[in-house]
């Protein structure tokens, strides 16, 4: 320990600052998490843009393109936000904690300067690709600005990669790296590539996807609801439909990316990933469970109200209670927890923490069967929503819809085994089995939308989505959406954050500040909270700027009919 | 009898759901063999649940929203249920004001805390001045097949000379003494302790104690004396054997990864 005490004792130099009333670490916790917002937002929304102005391309169809085009007109307030933020949390690092910004820039300087660099470049990219939209609207020209988007996402990535860099380092130096050790004469490589970069880098990508698709819907369903005419609401309508098909279908993906993170963090550290998981930061993960089961819930109750506008969907209507049935199942077994909230009284009357029947609905075993069923009833009510205007004409399409049926069943059956089975084996063979449930569903989501796809083929169709079409409550379950992921983006945060502890740099750099304790939950819940109104307000600023520019992107139908399907 | 008519209509249905959810989950699961109460704050969880599903249910089509909001809607205007809108505006309140009076009212019940039941035990730690990893640790005497019964033998009469106050002669924690603590003792029968831990970790728990417990949980309030001041390691061993000997639980074991050796999962579990 005496490297550390000689640390602590080299403090007497200025090594904190401080900031008045609220102090120098919610200073600094503020600035990082809303500039970390504004970030998600412009790496997720450009990924969308660039994906939806090739729809517009190769389809043929300029709904997409002009859709794309609004996205990044959000984008250039946006951009100015994320910098500013940006700016604030440089500022505040260098003043209020200048000794650990001085290590940061010891070890990643040249990072930085390449960091610089490449955001003058993606600023540049953006307004050449926004301002530029009109101007290269055809032939070559459009492809040269599809390549800009590319571009800007290929920029956005890089400087996100090297952000990832700086934070991991902080909680996962390579072990070599010890008190010590002169930062200046650690490798700039060395240190990028440390154990959990790359699992961040896969997760923050997918998470700024899903970001993207929320904050996209929430802002067509405010122009939705600030409509005028018709045409206005089928626009916004079918926009923050995109928005959250988007968002949804990104969200099934991001557990498995959250899962390898989280395994990279046991193996880096087996002390870090148990207080993560089961020690004080694990009250977390049941607060997560909740806000994950009201997404499922809002992202399926949005496809429900909107099969109300689309001609044929009646069909499926009586199904739709069965599938909700099953939601609130594993929305009740998902958020069970395993060690619960209770008084001395109730403490005796369980014999303990754990509840002698219910204790076996917080284990991994029941968890995992209760996501995978709500991820596979998800999908099928996808399915409904699809194929609720078509009727098949392919002469296979009963053999067809027999084969779906059987693959939900076989998975609902395997992913059930597993869980079942999960109860009578050991833990070290209970974790593979993960494995063979999540297997299980994505094999059947993806031969089943192979099967629906081919079955779709020359479809007769039962009428128009008549978007716009729409409730007002429709439009808060994107809302609701839209807050849930940013106030999971932050709740998730700080667990990963937070297990550092008293640690700038976990095991080479003490925090000896008075702010060195970890946060109580309560407290960090607080101040989550307060980053999310901060951030969700200044965004109603950024859509209502974006309504000022111009007032509505809607061109009707280049095609005879409008959206079959999605 | 109306009743038909009143079991297809969305707002009655909702009140049935609402009120049977909380019937099965306060009166029924507690009935239910081998089974107890259900804590206030889980019951709290279901029943959000539950509504969040019940007001999806009504409201996802038109038709049965209009319907849902319909006796709401008689309630509040029609003059002749001017009597049901009145017992409403009075019971109302009383109905927020008893449950703000629940919440602030003086008990001598200590308040409901968040405990984190596995704490993260350090890579290493020093027993009677020997420095022991952690990470990766076997329990030795599991080295020696033979001589097993003989280990589970010591370690029971070490724990009934030395836990049985506590955690009880069936190892459910429910010792002469466990009444007295708060949180109540270890229960090793439950599914939710030995049984998730690698042998490692108990060492580490039974070694350490309460007093060994990491920074970052503080206030822990665990009674467990420091046992290193007590036990050789090889009786804490023989008592960890005979733990899982006698309740049939097996320990949690260590993944092997290139080499490395860390505990196989999550914790989450």
């Amino acid at each position: 320990m005496t490297p550390l005490l000689l640390q602590a004792a080299a403090d007497t130099s200025r090594a904190y600052g401080e900031f008045p009333i609220i102090g120098a670490r919610a200073a600094v916790w503020i600035a990082a998490e809303v500039h970390l917002m504004f970030a998600a937002f412009v790496l997720g929304v450009p990924l969308f843009a660039v994906v939806t102005e090739a729809i517009g391309i190769f389809g043929k169809d300029q709904r997409y393109d002009r859709l794309s085009k609004e996205f990044t007109r959000l984008l250039l307030v946006a951009y100015s936000a994320t910098a500013i933020w940006g700016a604030v949390l440089t500022f505040f690092l260098a003043t209020l904690y200048p000794r650990f910004f001085a290590y940061l820039t010891a070890v990643f300087g040249p990072s930085m300067w390449l960091y610089v660099c490449l955001f003058f470049v993606e600023s540049f990219t953006l307004y050449l690709y926004y301002y530029g939209w009109d101007r290269w609207q055809t032939g070559r020209a459009k492809w040269g600005h599809w390549t800009l988007g590319i571009l800007l996402n290929v920029w956005g990535t890089i400087v996100m990669l090297i952000a990832n860099a700086w934070l991991t380092y902080m909680m996962s130096p390579p072990r070599d790296i010890t008190p010590t050790t002169d930062p200046a004469s650690i490798k700039l490589w060395h240190a990028i590539a440390n154990a959990t970069w790359m699992p961040i880098n896969v997760h923050r990508l997918i998470a700024n996807v899903v970001f993207g698709g929320a904050i996209v819907g929430a802002y067509a369903s405010y122009r939705f609801l600030a409509a005028k005419t018709d045409e206005e609401r089928a626009h916004y309508d079918w926009m923050g439909y995109v928005g959250n098909f988007i968002a949804i279908s990104a969200l099934i993906v991001l557990p498995f990316a959250g899962y390898w993170l989280g395994r990279e963090i046991y193996q880096y550290d087996q002390s870090m990933g148990i207080t993560m998981m089961g020690g004080f930061m694990s009250w977390l993960w049941v607060i997560q469970a909740f806000l994950i089961a009201v997404l499922f819930l809002a992202g399926n109750y949005y496809l429900w109200i909107g099969m109300g506008r689309i001609p044929g969907a009646e069909r499926f209507r009586p199904y739709t209670k069965w599938l909700l049935i099953v939601l609130v199942l594993g929305a009740l077994v998902w958020g069970t927890p395993h060690t619960m909230i209770a008084d001395s009284q109730e403490l005796a009357a369980m014999g303990g923490s754990h509840h002698p029947l219910l204790g076996a609905l917080g284990v991994m075993s029941a968890k995992n069967t209760a996501v995978n069923l709500m991820i596979l009833t998800t999908f099928l009510s996808f399915l409904l929503y699809r194929r609720a205007n078509k009727r098949p004409v392919v002469p296979w399409a009963r053999t067809g819809t027999l084969l779906q049926g059987a693959m939900f069943a076989l998975a609902a059956a395997v992913v059930l085994f597993f869980g079942i089975r999960g109860y009578f084996v050991d833990a070290i063979v209970r974790i593979g089995f993960s494995v063979y449930q999540v297997g299980a569903v994505l094999s059947c989501i993806l031969f089943v939308t192979i099967i629906d796809v081919l079955m779709a083929r020359g479809a007769q169709s039962l009428g128009v989505i008549q978007w716009g079409k729409m409730p007002a409550r429709s439009q808060y379950a994107l809302f609701v959406l839209a807050v849930t992921f940013t106030w999971l983006m932050g709740l998730m945060g700080f667990a990963r954050s937070g297990i550092r502890q008293h640690w700038h740099v976990w095991q080479v750099m003490q925090d000896t500040s008075p702010y060195a304790a970890t946060p109580a939950l309560g407290y960090a819940s607080r101040m989550i909270s307060l980053c999310v109104l901060i951030f969700l307000s200044l965004v109603a600023f950024v859509f209502w700027v974006g309504g000022l520019a111009e007032k509505s992107t809607y061109v009707p139908p280049s095609k005879g009919e409008g959206h079959v399907g999605h | 009898m109306n009743f038909a008519r009143y079991a297809r209509h969305p707002f009655w249905q909702a009140v049935a759901i609402l009120v049977l959810a909380f019937v099965v989950i306060e009166w029924g699961i507690p009935a239910l063999p081998g089974s107890a109460i259900v804590p206030a704050s889980v019951v709290l969880q279901y029943m959000a649940t539950v509504l969040v599903g019940v007001l999806i249910y009504v409201s996802d089509s038109e038709e049965r929203w209009a319907l849902f909001k319909a006796p709401l809607h008689a309630a509040l205007v029609e003059p002749r249920l001017k009597p049901v809108r009145v017992t409403g505006l009075v019971l109302l309140p009383l109905l927020v004001g008893a449950v703000t009076l629940g919440q602030v009212r003086a008990t001598v019940q200590a308040p409901p805390s968040l405990r984190s039941i596995h704490p993260a035990p350090p890579p290493e730690i020093t027993f009677r001045g020997k420095t022991m990893t952690l990470t990766g640790l076997e329990n030795p005497l599991r080295a020696r097949p033979d001589s097993l019964p003989a280990f589970v033998a010591e370690g029971r009469r070490i724990y009934y000379q030395n836990c049985l106050p506590c955690h009880g002669d069936h190892l459910d924690g429910q010792g002469h003494y466990a009444a007295g603590f708060n949180p109540l003792p270890a229960n090793f029968q439950d599914n939710g302790t030995i049984a998730q831990l690698t042998e490692s970790f108990v060492f580490w728990r039974i070694a350490k104690g309460g007093p060994g417990l990491p920074r970052e949980g503080t206030p822990w309030n665990s009674a467990m004396p420091r046992w290193e001041d007590f036990l050789t390691e090889r009786e804490i061993w023989s008592v960890i054997t005979f733990l899982y000997d006698q309740t049939g639980w097996k320990p949690r074991t260590w993944e092997k990864t290139g080499g490395e050796m860390r505990d196989a999962g999550g914790g989450h579990d």
